[in-house]
């Protein structure tokens, strides 16, 4: 698919064909990130193709030389962020019954469909659980969790997408992955009694 | 595994004896996390994506005007940008900033279009012009459509737009707003003056630009000072006991005997003259 360095040499020579391979490179892992920190499929849908569209209108006002030295990776997915919590501030966002969550993550939407049926629904309830657990994380550690372990981004890329110095964007990840591990060890008791 | 700075990471080294099932634990916390990335975007997301940024670029020409040729841009919606840059690819950047779209040069504008500004630019036309002001904030839009409705040949203040548009402290972001007009000529901020009847700045090539478009359009900058000058702001008939602003049609009707001079509008009405309906000088008495 080409590496953003190519990507952004596209984007310099011919911005709107350049935009179209940017939009085929990065569209599964936009969708995906915003899929993870909403929990909500209409509403990523929604979120990515918004991320893109700000993303397409900022390049149109940036100079050649500014696109050059775009951190690509990083940008789109603060950007997306950004979509998130304005969507968040402005209540913007639906809420989707869990059966249809259950349903939705099994359509097609997955890479791997030559698993089983019953190896799939189990794969399935699997991320439903751990996305409804990242839901109960606060914001900024699930972004953090997410970007790092979902999409994983190396520490420098992370601390550039959610705009904080290395130290604090570790420390999220690590304080987000700690709450995770007991939110999931409660919920492994509640069964076992 | 070869950096291990994540707390799960480290957890899930190994260690002998009942650390094993957390170990185990967190490598499964990881290898799920990671399993949430495998998700294919809705088919349909790039081509909503494509429809809202792609699409046909704006194109443009050059247009001869009282100011010299300028650029031209146009959509499919209406004319999008208007400047006066030294070369193509200078309004082409132009465009991209001011408007965040893509526009490219034509030798061959559609014909009808030529025709419709040149009898704008004449006076001439009674049909307004398609514009494409998408993208603007809701209070440009507002200054903008306003400044649309002087007529050629004539003048308002600043302030005038602010009262008529219901932002009567605004007037200073009325300027800004003018200052930022995509479309000059076409949407006439030439027609906006300061409110002490000087005529003003202009973005399209300074005051005396500003003056020979006016002057092309038959309004008498020179007086319009002068009338400021002696601290004459509106104009009055004696035979209507009507007043108005110094540029209005009705105001230059008005024969040489029956002309009155007022400083303000309060000095209008105090002389029992009410404002007039045409160019509404000021709010209409309660």
């Amino acid at each position: 698919m080409g590496t953003d360095e190519e990507l952004l040499a596209a984007l310099v020579s011919d911005l709107g064909s350049g935009f179209e391979t940017l939009v085929l490179a990065y569209q599964d892992r936009l969708y995906a990130f915003a899929l993870r920190l909403s929990g909500s499929f209409a509403d990523a849908q929604e979120m990515a193709q918004d991320a893109l569209v700000r993303a397409y209108r900022a390049l149109l006002t940036y100079p050649p030389e500014r696109i050059g030295v775009l951190h690509l990776r990083a940008w789109l997915f603060q950007i997306t962020r950004n979509v998130y919590r304005n969507r968040v501030r402005n209540q913007q966002l639906q809420r989707v019954p869990l059966e249809e969550w259950m349903r939705t993550e099994q359509a097609p939407c997955s890479l791997r469909t030559t698993e089983g049926a019953d190896a799939w629904a189990i794969r399935a309830e699997r991320r439903r659980e751990l996305t409804l657990l990242l839901g109960r994380l606060p914001e900024r550690q699930r972004s953090a969790v997410i970007l790092r372990h979902v999409m994983g981004l190396g520490y420098d890329e992370l601390a550039a997408a959610l705009h904080e110095p290395i130290g604090t964007a570790k420390s999220d990840v690590h304080r987000g992955i700690r709450t995770l591990r007991t939110l999931m060890q409660e919920a492994n008791d509640g069964e076992a009694d | 595994m070869a950096k291990l700075t994540d707390t799960a990471e480290r957890a899930a080294q190994a260690r002998p004896g009942g650390d094993m099932s957390r170990a185990r634990a967190a490598r499964t916390l990881l290898r799920d996390l990671r399993d949430l990335g495998e998700v294919r975007a809705p088919r349909g997301l790039r081509a909503l994506v494509t429809a809202q940024t792609g699409g046909v670029p704006d194109q443009f020409f050059a247009l001869p005007t009282p100011l010299g040729a300028v650029w031209v841009a146009y959509s499919a919606e209406g004319i999008s940008a208007v400047g006066q840059e030294a070369s193509a690819a200078e309004f082409a950047e132009y465009v991209r900033r001011m408007r965040g779209r893509l526009a490219q040069h034509t030798a061959t504008p559609p014909a009808r279009l030529v025709a419709s500004l040149e009898r704008h630019l004449a006076g001439a036309s009674a049909t307004p012009l398609r514009l494409d002001l998408r993208g603007l904030a809701p209070f440009e839009c507002a200054v903008l459509h306003k400044a649309l409705e002087i007529p050629w040949g004539e003048v308002r203040p600043y302030h005038w737009i602010a009262r008529e548009i219901e932002r009567p402290k605004a007037v200073r972001a009325v300027g800004t707003a003018l200052a930022r007009n995509p479309i000059p000529l076409f949407i006439p901020c030439h027609r906006v003056v300061r409110g002490d009847g000087h005529i003003g700045n202009y973005g399209l090539g300074g005051r005396s630009a500003k003056q020979r478009i006016l002057a092309a359009e038959g309004v008498d900058s020179d007086r319009l000072e002068r009338l400021a000058r002696a601290g004459v702001r509106y104009l009055g008939s004696d035979s209507t006991d009507i007043f108005c602003y110094p540029t209005c049609r009705h105001a230059r009707r008005v024969t040489e005997p029956h002309l009155v001079t007022f400083r303000s509008a309060d000095a209008a009405r105090d002389a029992g003259y009410r404002p007039c309906k045409l160019c509404r000088p000021a709010a209409a008495a309660a």
